[in-house]
């Protein structure tokens, strides 16, 4: 799994695709930053990283468009998948090297709460609880992409369908916070990913929003590995 | 080494492999020839672990494909139709990416790179774009990537598809001298030269099954030749005269003319002599000139032409 992650990891930044995600992030956390904190002179950080969990729509299937269809498209998968390797640790190595440029790419904003810690008063854990949510959430969308690029062999079709499933997920949420009570609107408050983001905003890290990203994560890691297996018997 | 069980695999309704079963033993190199989409692939891509098998078994030095893979995975070094290569690594970063999933304990990695790259060739583009590189050395890459932890069976999927006659030839004696490691090697190939040239033995597969399996030699029956075609500058009465005087010489017809002057002969041997000695000393005594003296028998061509003759019909 080292390997393979790796690997992944430095196709990343032999490519432009990690700095380009990278300079995307910081240039929009820069724009969100001087808006909401340094024109309103504001000490609170997370309202940005609210405002940036929009960018997953987009910097999200840049990250995971390449990492499966790719392999299958120029059939460099059938030398990973005749290697004596498991195909969780294959699977597992390219959703770690997608989280591991995320988390990069969070470290290099950490300047912008540091500013404000220089600057003004920063409720230290307010922000750390924040980015703790942001990472995790993120963890969900890159599972997400992961696993819609195992389904293609065209790079496009992944980042389309990608993009639509995350902007999906966003609308549900709106029209989720807009609906009446009823048994349907608890099932999908119930599978709702921001609601569970709001808890961190607060600077609250729960146990059981924790445990929901982690476990919507395996699930879509999963199902990916089971879309790769099951079509080793039909193809 | 390896033992292919009555192995199947069907597409929805079409069977690209049909109840395939075969031995090889260790040391052998087996030439897997068939036409283009006859299941030479498929077959490959089963027993290295790519694709499952809709029924059967194959075994490689006593594991299941199915219940072992990373065992069976170990012990093969695979090169697809298309090599697997990334195209924005350079040649060293992708072997060496190779070596690594493949297990290659990480001090030897460096030292068995090098040696691979040697022995193929490619160490001199080590540092160029693997993308970049011709055709030819794309193909060696490959070869090196599925000779990477020396594994003991090789299996060739079509190493000298698309190449030109140099590089064919290069490529096939790689393959005959890494044969002489006591390497398991199966290649396969629809071009027949290719097969009677390197392997020991041949598998044909026609229509997803196995039509035959021999040697090269008792393939192409080493015996004599029992119908010789013969054209002979010289008068026909006179030369059909002294040629059915030849000792195992059972009949000799004219079968037409080809070139001035002369004429073809179709001669008939009883099968137990060669004729050809008898057949030459005759002629030049009459001072009839043999311009071309030619067996009849089968050669690996006809028989496979024979074998995989698809009655029902083309794709």
């Amino acid at each position: 799994m080292f390997y393979i992650w790796k690997k992944e990891l430095k196709a990343y930044f032999y490519s432009p695709i990690g700095y380009v995600f990278i300079a995307i992030y910081m240039f929009v956390t820069g724009v969100f930053f001087y808006i909401s904190n340094l024109q309103l002179a504001s000490a609170d950080f997370v309202q940005v990283l609210e405002a940036l969990t929009l960018m997953f729509i987009v910097t999200v299937p840049v990250l995971t468009m390449r990492l499966l269809s790719e392999e299958r498209r120029s059939k460099t998968d059938q030398l990973l998948l005749t290697a004596p390797i498991k195909l969780t640790a294959i699977v597992l190595g390219k959703y770690f090297a997608a989280l591991t440029v995320f988390l990069i790419t969070i470290f290099c904003t950490f300047i912008y709460p540091a500013i404000i810690g220089v600057l003004g008063e920063l409720d230290m854990a307010v922000v750390i609880a924040g980015y703790v949510g942001f990472f995790l959430m993120g963890s969900v969308m890159i599972a997400i992409g992961v696993f819609l690029s195992s389904v293609t062999t065209s790079q496009l079709t992944a980042a389309i369908a990608t993009l639509a499933a995350i902007f999906s997920i966003y609308i549900l949420d709106s029209i989720i916070a807009g609906m009446s009570d009823s048994w349907f609107s608890s099932v999908l408050r119930s599978i709702s990913v921001f609601s569970r983001f709001n808890d961190f905003t607060m600077g609250i890290i729960g146990l059981s929003p924790i445990i929901y990203f982690i476990s919507m994560s395996l699930i879509f890691v999963f199902l990916t590995i089971r879309v790769i297996e099951k079509r080793r018997w039909s193809e | 080494m390896i033992e292919v069980e009555h192995l199947s695999k069907t597409y929805g309704k079409k069977r690209a492999v049909n109840d395939i079963s075969f031995n090889i033993n260790a040391g052998e190199i087996v030439g897997f020839l068939g036409r283009n989409g006859a299941g030479k692939t498929t077959t490959m891509n089963i027993m290295t672990g790519y694709i499952s098998a809709t029924s059967g078994t194959v075994r490689v030095d006593g594991y299941d494909v199915l219940k072992n893979p990373l065992e069976v995975k170990k012990r093969i070094g695979y090169l697809p139709e298309h090599p697997p290569l990334y195209f924005d690594m350079t040649v060293y970063d992708y072997l060496m990416f190779c070596a690594e999933i493949k297990g290659v304990i990480r001090d030897k990695r460096r030292a068995h790179i090098e040696q691979i790259a040697e022995t193929v060739g490619v160490s001199q583009v080590m540092d160029r774009i693997v993308g970049n590189l011709s055709k030819g050395y794309k193909q060696r890459v490959g070869l090196s990537q599925a000779l990477i932890g020396n594994p003991p069976v090789l299996i060739l999927d079509e190493p000298t598809v698309g190449l030109d006659p140099k590089q064919i030839i290069s490529i096939r004696k790689l393959i005959k001298d890494i044969g002489k490691k006591k390497q398991t090697i199966i290649v396969s190939s629809h071009i027949l030269s290719e097969i009677a040239e390197v392997c020991d033995r041949v598998i044909i597969i026609n229509n997803g099954s196995l039509v035959a399996q021999d040697k090269i030699s008792s393939i192409t029956q080493s015996g004599l030749p029992t119908r010789l075609i013969v054209r002979v500058l010289g008068q026909e009465k006179h030369v059909k005269k002294e040629l059915r005087e030849v000792y195992g010489i059972k009949s000799v017809d004219v079968i037409g003319m080809r070139e001035a002057d002369s004429l073809d002969y179709l001669i008939e041997t009883n099968g137990t002599t060669d004729v050809r000695k008898g057949v030459f000393n005759t002629l030049s005594r009459m001072n009839a000139p043999i311009l071309q003296l030619r067996s009849l028998d089968a050669t690996l061509e006809d028989i496979f032409m024979n074998l995989t003759d698809d009655k029902e019909g083309e794709e």
